[in-house]
């Protein structure tokens, strides 16, 4: 099983090593997004810093959607998940490796280029290093719930808006919750308990999305 | 390729009795059609009274005067697009449980109903914030959680009709039911936590001041409409779901040609 794990762990990260150009464009919609805010609501250093952490979060949960299609198109194209579904390997498995894969590479840089972007908006000491932690917290109960929705539209029409309409309001508890830990730091306030809920989230996101994941593949393999 | 991994319960429907029988599709039209009638018919004898008590019966509140009659449309359309999601969601499971293609047909037909509530309940809602706290909209709790449901709602229904393979359409859809039933809660009390953090208690929808009782009363029977007119039109809707998807079987050949000619249909199984 752990051989397993790691197999695929390792052909999914070679994978996107070689296909490092899909995941370097979501950076970059990350970073311009997160710049064109600015110019909507004005340069006021006060409104920046308070709209920061929402700013961030909201252009990441939209990275996170962006890069969600990639997790099992390219493999479904080919086959290859097709092969993995009809395999007797236990699906949470190999689907954790995947999913392992995918937050690594196509999630979890968003967190090093938070508190850049964060410094575009004025913030200053407590909540770089805040912003960056709830990110690396939440992202993965994004995705979790995100490959879910990716799987269920995987070859279906126009899926990448139905994905958007599937998974967004699936998002805003996380949203919320990765907010207000940031806004709380920002304040003085204790925030571990905002922290310790995104990752109990993640934790409870990370036993029960990948059967649901597995069950939606398993319908788009058929 | 499998079509049915295994014996489903629809198969053998037809050789048992009780409840099992309406697990086959013929037998679950009759019943849509037998009970879909009364529903309606209920529901608009309640709706009738409802409506006349909400209009003629009921005192005007002592704070909010007359506008306050919205509350009679506005929170049995509330609560029914909560309980018509949880139904999905049921439906949903059953059918994923016993194999029955009978379940997702009526998840199917349930939504665009909940959606409509849910659309219901924001439109009066927002009709009804205007006069009494100057606002349209106002992020409270309640009012955002109805908001996203009706994401949700529009996400399932979008879901369904994108994937052209009836089976797969099913329990994708089932899934999406589930998940979303398994997070409204958790984004009702996230927003409600949300909301206490970030506006002051300038809108107080919690505290409301306890009804009359017979302004509770006709609340029920508007509700109890709302209900019969649900379950009526959600038959209704699965029957036509039913004979589009069994076009090519002959009891639905037949019944589409009897309801052309208004005959009563007799028990057939399906070829």
């Amino acid at each position: 099983m752990i051989a397993l794990f790691h197999a695929v762990l390792r052909r999914e990260l070679t994978v996107a090593w070689r296909c490092r150009n899909d995941v370097l464009v979501a950076f970059a919609f990350f970073v311009i997004v997160g710049v064109l805010f600015p110019f909507g609501v004005g340069s006021d250093e006060r409104l920046l810093r308070t709209i920061a952490p929402g700013v961030v979060w909201v252009t990441a949960l939209l990275s996170v959607l962006l890069v969600l299609p990639r997790l099992f198109e390219y493999d479904w194209r080919e086959g290859t998940l097709e092969q993995l579904v009809l395999s007797p390997e236990p699906v949470t498995v190999w689907l954790g490796a995947k999913l392992l894969a995918h937050w690594l590479v196509a999630v979890a840089p968003l967190a090093l280029l938070a508190p850049p972007l964060a410094l575009l908006y004025d913030a200053e000491g407590v909540v770089l290093w805040v912003l960056p932690l709830t990110l690396l917290l939440g992202t993965p109960m994004l995705t979790l719930v995100g490959a879910i929705g990716a799987a269920l539209t995987l070859g279906v029409r126009g899926a990448s808006m139905l994905l958007a309409l599937l998974v967004l309001p699936l998002f805003v508890p996380v949203l919320i919750f990765g907010v207000d830990a940031v806004v709380r730091a920002r304040n003085g306030l204790p925030f571990s308990g905002g922290l310790a809920l995104l990752a109990g989230g993640s934790l409870a996101a990370a036993v029960l999305a990948p059967p649901a994941c597995g069950a939606a593949l398993r319908l788009a393999v058929e | 390729m499998r079509k049915h991994p295994i014996a489903s319960v629809e198969e053998r429907a037809g050789s048992r009795g009780g409840i099992w029988r309406f697990a086959s599709p013929p037998e679950f039209f009759r019943l849509c059609g037998m009970l879909a009638p009364w529903f309606a018919g209920g529901g608009l004898v309640l709706g009738i009274a409802g409506l006349y008590g909400a209009f003629f019966v009921a005192p005007p509140d002592f704070r909010q005067g007359e506008v306050y009659r919205i509350i009679y449309i506005h929170v049995p359309a509330a609560w029914m697009s909560m309980i018509i999601y949880l139904a999905m969601a049921f439906w949903g499971v059953v059918g994923l449980v016993l194999n029955t293609r009978v379940s997702f047909v009526l998840a199917h037909a349930l939504a665009p109903t909940g959606a409509l509530w849910c659309f219901v309940a924001l439109w009066s809602g927002a009709l009804w914030g205007k006069p009494t706290w100057g606002t349209y909209w106002a992020w409270d709790a309640r009012m955002t959680s109805q908001l996203l449901l009706l994401f949700l709602y529009l996400g399932y229904m979008a879901l369904v009709r994108a994937i052209d393979e009836p089976r797969r359409a099913d329990r994708a859809g089932a899934l999406v039911a589930i998940v979303g039933a398994v997070n409204v809660p958790i984004i009702y009390f996230s927003v409600q936590w949300w909301n206490t953090l970030h506006q002051g208690a300038s809108v107080s929808l919690t505290k409301a001041p306890a009804m009359a009782t017979v302004m509770v009363v006709i609340l029920l029977v508007m509700t109890l409409a709302v209900w019969f007119y649900s379950i009526a039109v959600a038959l209704w809707r699965a029957r036509a779901l039913l004979l589009q998807r069994e076009r090519g079987s002959v009891w639905a050949q037949e019944a589409a040609r009897r309801s052309l000619f208004k005959t009563p249909m007799r028990s057939t199984t399906r070829e």
